[in-house]
């Protein structure tokens, strides 16, 4: 073997060798686990906190609504498609922090008139023609109970 | 921000996501690969005409790649965590395989060439050299300062083994980079069979064009006079690469158009509007036509060595600046469209911040930089055997 | 002689293809095509298998489901970075589609009145596809974005380098860089919800069960109900990203 080589085999075993180590020190621990990453990756990911509570969670104290609710056109409607995220009221329900939008601008967001809605799917009226007279939804019709209109 | 967008994009896509720095790095590396395969040319086929840039074009491939993956990390979200490509790479991921194929490159192909090539001449400068310069040369010989003809005699065996090694690594590691490109199937404009076919040519054509001009500063530099004949056939092998690499990119762009796939509206679209300058003028007119033209009349014509000197000047400036284009038309075009096909975004490239345009002019003038150190630690002039 | 070669190397042949054509019809019959997101690959573990089915038919542009998206994954408000978003397609009676999505659809959408020049026109809920084959992950250099067994992928912050070429890879605009951590960042199908039990969010919110999300291992879900009962589609089939979100009633101008 010429001397160069015996100068040059050391010296690239020793980089690989260095490389080796290096590689299994910074190597995260649960890499590989199930797959090609980091297994507490699942982990960090499922416990992310959430914002949004379940649907079930406001039937244990809001049962009145959800019954009033469920003989309603509305009776497919989440609570928390209209009243928002609701976990921090789920959690600390004596304080007023959950939504509350009846507005025009909100109800119309499902039922203002717009040809790509499907008429099947929802019956839509001109927001800002239907009963002027009034200036919110919710000042005639109840959201949870939608027939029953003030007068 | 809202006002840059033409049709319809997706929501996520009004920023890019590559800037300029992403448009130098396939630049820079493929200077790296052109370099090194235009030195291999002399090794290998023994074009003994090209001698004179034999050292000058690896030094260039070394100065470049050291500089090569520099605007990159610098470009990631988290330039930190950026040696988790050589601890946990992705064996499905082309980019995965830059660091591996980037050390290769480095380390087994460019520093083993160059140090066979010059060994005797750091021993003999070990020897030459005073104080600290001594200990430099001498580290650099690795401790191995024989310079009998045998050990010389493997140092040239040893070294052309490496060159044919070396061949198939530029091809690697500039191919790879277009497969980078060429491999992702979610953006029509870049997901070509071509890429790295089209890349690797593109870099032979920067490459050769660089250590060309490279030649023709240092000798004015150095008050050398030129050698014609190699600057001549420099200019030969320049002419049949761009070529080969215009006819492939027409080969691409025809295909292209007669298949004329879902996407190829929204392409049209793209190359007639917002790459029509970047792409018809800078880089196929400017950075393919005229130096084609202009090298072509030098394969046929006399010219008087002035002239020739001149038109070899401005086609060398011309095409490196067409290659620099023709990545941009890659990097840049392939995110201006949106990957629904239904609009455009833009561009607007900053002149300060790291993703600016005086960054990019950094990063550039960078290897300049390295190229000028190595020069001046190892000479090619000074070498033993030149003259 | 010659002809009898023939003859025996024809009965041979005849033999041969028979024997083929016995065992394709054979293991056809044993292994009955699969669903296509199996197409290539067949999950081997057992517990779910999630995939999604958004009926267009079915929404109403109401966009609670990218608004409730955006509040609980932490995804900035401004209008460039999306997890889940809703596009309102109008195709024009001279044949010109135009596509809108005014902030992602958070806001809703625009009351319109104008039915004169509409030939149709549709709302189109856009969210990860959680691919079985997704461009995604391929390219990722380190591992950080993977699929979890449950088919659902994912993107480990601690890991990601932000190089953005995932961003780059996938065909439906679906990742962005977030501004604060600046990684990679996608739909995990609320991932933190999945794993206790509790819809995703948008699915939570949606007021018509235009979306739902199902076990495809498991053939009582609601989702391989729908998709018996359905036409179902997904974008891009040509890609061949082994898609999971199945659309019903998708119409050819959608991409
Ligand atoms: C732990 C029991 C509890 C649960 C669970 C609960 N709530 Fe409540 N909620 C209350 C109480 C108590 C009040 C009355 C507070 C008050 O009057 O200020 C209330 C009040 C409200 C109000 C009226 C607030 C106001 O400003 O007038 C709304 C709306 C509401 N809840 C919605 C919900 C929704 C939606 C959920 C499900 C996400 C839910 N709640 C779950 C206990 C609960
Ligand atoms: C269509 C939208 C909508 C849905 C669905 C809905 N709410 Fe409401 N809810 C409202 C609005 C709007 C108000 C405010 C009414 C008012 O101020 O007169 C309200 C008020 C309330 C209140 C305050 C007390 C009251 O009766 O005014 C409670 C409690 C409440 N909702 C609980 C619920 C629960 C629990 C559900 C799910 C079972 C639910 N809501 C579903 C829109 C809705
Ligand atoms: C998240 C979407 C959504 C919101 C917000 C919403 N609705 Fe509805 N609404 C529906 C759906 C869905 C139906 C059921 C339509 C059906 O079954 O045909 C409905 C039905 C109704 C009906 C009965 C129409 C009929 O079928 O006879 C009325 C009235 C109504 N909503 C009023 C309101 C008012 C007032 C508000 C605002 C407080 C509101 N809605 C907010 C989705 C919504
Ligand atoms: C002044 C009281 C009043 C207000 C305010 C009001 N409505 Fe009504 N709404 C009615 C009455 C009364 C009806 C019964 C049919 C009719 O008169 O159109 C009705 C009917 C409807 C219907 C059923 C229409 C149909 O064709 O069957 C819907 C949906 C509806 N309202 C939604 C809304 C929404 C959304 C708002 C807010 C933009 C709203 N309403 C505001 C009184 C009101």
């Amino acid at each position: 073997m010429p001397e160069q080589l015996k100068r040059l085999f050391p010296l690239f075993a020793i980089f690989i060798i260095i490389f080796l180590i290096i590689r299994h020190l910074l190597i995260p621990d649960t890499f590989g686990l199930y797959g090609h990453y980091r297994g507490d990756a699942l982990k960090d990911n499922a416990n992310i906190e959430l914002v949004y509570a379940s649907k079930e969670a406001c039937i244990e104290c809001h049962s009145d609504i959800r019954e009033m609710l469920e003989m309603d056109e509305h009776s497919d409607i989440s609570c928390l498609s209209c009243h928002g995220p609701g976990l921090e009221h789920v959690e600390n329900p004596e304080t007023a922090n959950i939504e509350k939008p009846g507005s025009r601008e909100f109800c119309g967001r499902c039922h203002a008139i717009n040809p790509a809605r499907s008429t099947n799917m929802i019956i839509q009226v001109d927001i800002k023609e239907h009963h002027a007279e009034k200036k919110d939804c919710i000042d005639c019709h109840n959201p949870h109970q939608v027939w029953e209109i003030k007068e | 921000m809202l006002s840059q967008v033409e049709g319809y994009i997706y929501p996520n896509e009004i920023a890019l996501q590559w800037g300029i720095l992403i448009v130098l790095y396939p630049y820079i590396t493929g200077l790296v690969a052109g370099a090194f395969i235009m030195a291999s040319l002399e090794r290998v086929f023994n074009v003994t005409v090209l001698k004179p840039t034999y050292e000058l074009a690896l030094l260039t491939a070394l100065a470049f790649l050291i500089c090569a993956p520099l605007p990159l990390i610098s470009h990631l979200g988290h330039p930190g965590r950026a040696y988790e490509i050589m601890i946990t790479p992705n064996k499905g991921s082309a980019m995965a395989i830059f660091g591996f194929v980037y050390l290769w490159y480095l380390m087994v192909v460019l520093l083993l060439e160059i140090w066979f090539d010059y060994r005797r001449d750091f021993v003999i400068w070990s020897r030459e050299k005073t104080g600290l310069m001594k200990w430099v040369y001498r580290v650099l010989t690795l401790g191995m300062s024989d310079i009998s003809p045998a050990a010389l005699k493997w140092d040239i065996k040893l070294g052309n083994i490496i060159t044919v090694v070396g061949i198939p690594s530029a091809f690697l590691l500039h191919g790879y980079v277009g497969f980078i490109f060429g491999s992702i199937k979610a953006n029509p404009w870049w997901s070509t069979v071509m890429m790295p076919v089209i890349f690797l040519f593109s870099a032979m054509v920067s490459g050769i064009a660089l250590v060309m001009l490279l030649y023709m500063i240092v000798s004015y530099l150095r008050k050398v006079k030129i050698d014609m004949p190699c600057l001549d056939t420099i200019g030969k092998f320049l002419f049949y690469a761009l070529i080969i690499d215009f006819s492939l990119e027409s080969l691409d762009q025809i295909h292209r158009i007669y298949e004329a796939e879902e996407s190829f509206d929204i392409l049209h679209m793209l190359v007639s509007g917002k790459l029509y300058i970047t792409l018809f003028g800078m880089q196929i007119l400017f950075g393919m036509v005229i130096p084609m033209i202009g090298l072509g009349i030098l394969q046929v014509a006399k010219i008087k060595e002035n002239i020739r000197k001149i038109i070899l000047l401005i086609t060398g400036i011309l095409v490196l600046n067409g290659i620099f284009f023709m990545r941009w038309n890659v990097v840049i075009g392939g995110q201006l469209f949106s990957k629904s096909f239904h609009g455009f975004t833009s561009f607007k490239l900053g002149l300060i911040g790291t993703e600016g345009l005086f960054m990019a002019i950094a990063w550039l003038l960078l290897p300049f930089a390295v190229l000028a150190f190595l020069l001046w630690l190892m000479p090619p002039w000074k070498k033993m055997n030149s003259e | 002689m010659g002809n009898k070669g023939i003859k025996s190397s024809r009965r041979k042949f005849v033999k041969k293809t028979a024997a083929i054509a016995g065992t394709l019809v054979a293991s056809s019959l044993i292994e009955p095509f699969k669903l296509l997101v199996y197409a290539t690959e067949e999950p081997k573990d057992e517990g779910p298998w999630w995939g999604v089915g958004i009926d267009i038919s079915k929404c109403i542009g109401c966009g609670l489901c990218a608004k409730s998206c955006k509040i609980e994954n932490n995804v900035p408000e401004d209008p460039f970075f999306f997890r889940s978003w809703v596009e309102q397609y109008t195709v024009y009676n001279d044949g010109t589609v135009k596509v809108v999505s005014p902030n992602g659809g958070i806001d809703g959408f625009n009351q319109e009145e104008d039915k004169e020049n509409i030939f149709k026109t549709f709302f189109v809920p856009k969210m990860c596809n959680q691919c079985a084959k997704s461009p995604c992950t391929q390219v990722c250099p380190v591992g950080a974005t993977f699929e979890t067994p449950e088919g659902i992928t994912l993107v480990d912050s601690e890991h990601c380098i932000g190089c953005s070429y995932c961003v780059q890879a996938c065909p439906y605009g679906c990742r962005y860089i977030h501004p604060e951590s600046i990684v990679a960042d996608k739909c995990t199908l609320c991932y933190h919800r999945l794993t206790k039990g509790i819809a995703p969010a948008c699915m939570e919110v949606c007021p018509t069960g235009a979306r739902i999300y199902g076990n495809l291992r498991d053939p009582e879900s609601e989702l391989v109900k729908y998709m018996k009962n359905n036409s179902y589609q997904v974008l891009k089939p040509n890609l061949n990203t082994g898609s999971k979100l199945y659309y019903n009633a998708l119409s050819a101008e959608v991409i």
